[in-house]
């Protein structure tokens, strides 16, 4: 498994974790209500879960299962980290923003960065889509 | 594929007819008249979906292709892992039975189902990752 997809799926996992426990939280409340603010954490157990945990976990799985060039190479790394460094700094401002009572322009920035993200990844990965045996 | 694998991606695909299935009923109470109310389903539903479904097949799937552990245990513990099965399952069985039923007015036993369905799910979730995080490693 290379570097880029441990650290990924390791946050990944995190992601899974911190999103279950939010989830936790606000069920709690709505069996048992403790305080009303705890319905904040909704916009983050959605975005950590949906984007951090299932949305991350597929980039990574792709980085690390999709064929590679010819001697193992993975293609440009620098565009695949970099991908991996905005996808997270995006979940991370559009998650935590409402949490946070962040200016809104840091949802926004967020949102900006995860979809940033994605286009930098498939720019990265798009070479390595192709047919079986047709080396690039 | 290992048996939790099987067991992970069959109920996942159960899950799978189930959230559908109640995406219909959710989907058809506006037009025809339901015989229980509708409320509070609609968070089953996308539970059923998310948790019941995808992340189950993550689970089964991961379970199965993450890097092998080490020859005495290649997919970590086995105890772990069929815990996080049945704590992920009973976790969101209790919700989706639980959920509706508080909303449509029930008594306190439901808000206690919510509660502990809550505490299942978080403890799956961390089972899954206390169990997987070292298998999440270079050659």
């Amino acid at each position: 498994m290379p570097r880029l997809t441990v650290w990924s799926i390791r946050a990944a996992l995190l992601y899974l974790l911190v999103g279950f426990t939010f989830g936790q939280l606000m069920l709690y409340n709505k069996g048992i209500p403790i305080n009303g603010a705890l319905w904040r954490l909704l916009p983050a157990h959605i975005e950590f879960l949906l984007v951090g945990w299932i949305g991350q976990l597929a980039l990574a799985t792709a980085h690390w299962i999709i064929p590679r060039f010819r001697g193992g190479v993975y293609g440009n790394l620098k565009l695949a980290w970099l991908s991996i460094i905005l996808l997270n700094s995006g979940i991370l401002m559009a998650g935590l923003g409402p949490v946070l009572n962040t200016p809104r322009w840091v949802v926004l920035a967020g949102r900006i960065a995860e979809a940033a993200a994605v286009l930098v990844f498939a720019i990265y990965i798009w070479p390595r889509i192709r047919p079986l045996g047709q080396e690039p | 594929m290992p048996k939790l694998t099987r067991w992970f991606i069959k109920t996942a695909l159960v899950y799978l007819i189930l959230a559908l299935a109640l995406g219909l009923v959710l989907a058809s109470a506006g037009i025809f008249p339901q015989p229980f109310s509708v409320g509070g389903l609609t968070s089953v539903y996308f539970h059923l979906f998310m948790v019941g479904w995808v992340t189950q097949l993550i689970f089964g799937v991961a379970n199965w292709m993450f890097p092998t552990l080490n020859r005495e245990a290649p997919r970590g513990s086995e105890t772990l892992g069929w815990a996080t099965y049945y704590l992920v399952n009973a976790g969101l069985l209790l919700r989706a039975i639980g959920e509706p039923l508080l909303a449509s007015g029930g008594a306190a036993l439901w808000a206690i189902l919510l509660v502990l369905s809550s505490a299942l799910l978080v403890i799956a979730g961390l089972a899954f990752l206390v169990n997987n995080w070292n298998r999440v490693r270079g050659r």
